[in-house]
């Protein structure tokens, strides 16, 4: 037998056998890819004529045509973000398949990977062709904002990715009962990362809260940038920084609820 | 107390015992278990159990239900922790070294699926790939004609009918061409010409392979069929261990499933004396 990648260090070919996996599983059940695209654009027409009713009755709303739109489109990167690392996950729980995946030789560290390109490549079957339609429907351009985007992006993703490895670690430990915290925890960050409202529309003890959290610093740097034309980097790097800690305590409570769901024989009889 | 058999077992376990020591003195242990235990609170599901297993050598692992042999199987396959002892596999300390041994392992039991709606060929192509394999093509085909798989390839997992399924499972556990298999009651729910099937298989597996196989079961037939050695377990212990014919004779018994009764109610071995056989004869 031939084998091309026996070493035990991580190995980008075991996260790419994972994508395939579900990326296969995708290309299979066109329900699972039409529910990508489906709630991102229910969500962007709602707010987006909702948008377009403030801007007429209201000359305030007129100077900040597209803070809404933004908001609501950064917010479905992050919440879809968490939603496609938890899912992907979740499927290997549904499918009863992580005691076979935890006997080969892919590392947690792998896995994680593969949960993470596959959490970007659901965000983006919803959000590339929602965009578009914000164009066509509302004028509003996202792509404009370009290199902030991609800042804006990447840092939402590296939230949506610590709050799915925290939220996979629990089912993990603790089984499919846990299952509705992949659906419902990131709602806790919309009233407190001020993704429709600015900071300090909050009382001052729940700003500090708010400051703690890394979206806080992108939807107030996608409004300076809308508003005002301005890149905030200050933020930026405060989102980076505080993300860094974030995506390395989410990482380290994974492998801790990994162990100790190996110590309590959960892996073979994940289920309710 | 009579021994049913017991002079024509006395000499028929001396020719495998003689036989099985120089096996196991000639063969490095495949899997050696040291003082193995796991306790989940107050209860002990693996209590101080050691073993080797000789490379090359069919092992059954037999009990009751909670008797521990899952839990047993699950640590060597580093699934799940032990609360103490040692687990070496294949010249690896499981506990420490577990990733460099994996791709030399494989596991098959039906109690745990593969994804039901991916294609045989795709589930295939994923655990290839995790295994790292090259000529990936040529392997699947291969093992899918190995197995009559061939013409339910492009078909979804979950669409085929148990025995397919258990076929599908096997060729996943034989896809890495493992030096060692473990299998956790790898013909229940088959018919008995499926099951003779997938018994034939492993057995040709090992004989061409000289794998080793762990396999946990409560079929006793089947044991007593494939494997050159048996763990008794209860309670979490390993309360005997020997060849089949070892135990008929230990035990006085016709088949492994009076033996297993015996185990399970707490019966006494009556051990063949040997000594009395022979100056009898």
């Amino acid at each position: 037998m031939s084998f091309s990648d026996t070493h035990p260090g991580f190995s980008p070919r075991r996260v790419g056998a994972m994508v395939l996996r579900h990326w296969y599983l995708l290309r299979s059940s066109w329900p699972r890819t039409f529910e990508l695209i489906y709630w991102p654009t229910v969500q962007m027409l709602m707010w987006g004529f909702f948008q377009l009713y403030l801007v007429e009755t209201s000359s305030a709303f007129a100077a900040a045509a597209g803070v809404l739109l933004g908001g609501i489109l950064l917010w479905d990167v992050l919440f879809r973000g968490q939603l496609g690392f938890s899912i992907s996950f979740l499927e290997e729980m549904w499918s009863r398949n992580m005691g076979h995946l935890m006997m080969t030789p892919l590392r947690p560290s792998e896995f994680v990977a593969s949960l993470m390109t596959m959490s970007l490549i659901r965000v983006m079957i919803g959000f590339i062709p929602v965009t578009f339609l914000a164009i066509v429907f509302f004028g509003f351009n996202v792509w404009q904002l370009g290199f902030a985007l991609a800042i804006f992006f990447l840092n939402l993703f590296l939230t949506s990715w610590s709050f799915g490895l925290f939220v996979s670690g629990l089912v993990l430990r603790n089984g499919l009962g846990a299952e509705n915290l992949a659906w419902s925890m990131m709602f806790l960050l919309l009233p407190l990362c001020c993704v429709y409202y600015p900071l300090e529309t909050l009382p001052d003890w729940l700003q500090m809260i708010s400051l703690a959290l890394p979206p806080t610093y992108v939807f107030e740097g996608m409004r300076a940038l809308l508003l005002e034309q301005t890149f905030r980097g200050d933020l930026m790097v405060w989102a980076f920084a505080l993300n860094a800690v974030l995506f390395a305590f989410a990482f380290w409570s994974f492998m801790h609820f990994y162990d100790a769901s190996r110590r309590a024989g959960a892996l073979l009889q994940l289920g309710e | 107390m009579t021994k049913p058999r017991s002079r024509h077992l006395a000499a028929q376990v001396r020719v495998e015992a003689k036989a099985y020591s120089i096996t196991v003195m000639s063969k490095p242990a495949a899997i050696s278990v040291s003082s193995l235990n796991k306790s989940y609170g107050p209860v002990t599901a693996v209590d101080h159990i050691s073993f080797d297993i000789v490379a090359g050598s069919i092992t059954g692992l037999l009990g009751g239900n909670g008797a521990g042999k899952t839990t047993t199987i699950a640590m060597i396959m580093g699934l799940v922790l032990p609360t103490g002892g040692a687990i070496t596999v294949l010249g690896h300390d499981m506990l420490r070294e577990r990733y460099r041994v994996l791709h030399r392992m494989n596991f098959e039991s039906p109690y745990v699926e593969m994804p039901l709606r991916l294609t045989v060929r795709q589930n295939l192509t994923v655990f290839g790939r995790l295994y790292g394999l090259t000529s990936l093509r040529e392997r699947i085909a291969d093992i899918a004609r190995a197995l009559g798989l061939e013409h339910l390839l492009d078909r979804p997992t979950g669409k085929l009918s148990a025995g397919q399924k258990t076929r599908v499972s096997l060729a996943k556990a034989l896809i890495n061409e493992p030096d060692l298999l473990l299998l956790d009651e790898p013909t229940a729910s088959l018919d008995p010409d499926t099951a003779d099937w997938v018994r034939n298989h492993l057995m040709d597996y090992r004989d061409r392979n000289d794998a080793t196989i762990l396999l946990a079961s409560h079929n006793m037939p089947e044991v007593e069929r494939m494997c050159s050695r048996v763990l008794m377990m209860q309670s979490g212990k390993v309360v005997d261990d020997g060849s089949p014919a070892d135990l008929l004779a230990k035990y006085g018994r016709a088949t492994l499933e009076d033996v297993f009764l015996d185990v399970a109610r707490n019966r006494q071995a009556s051990v063949v004396d040997m000594s009395q056989d022979e100056a009898a004869q």
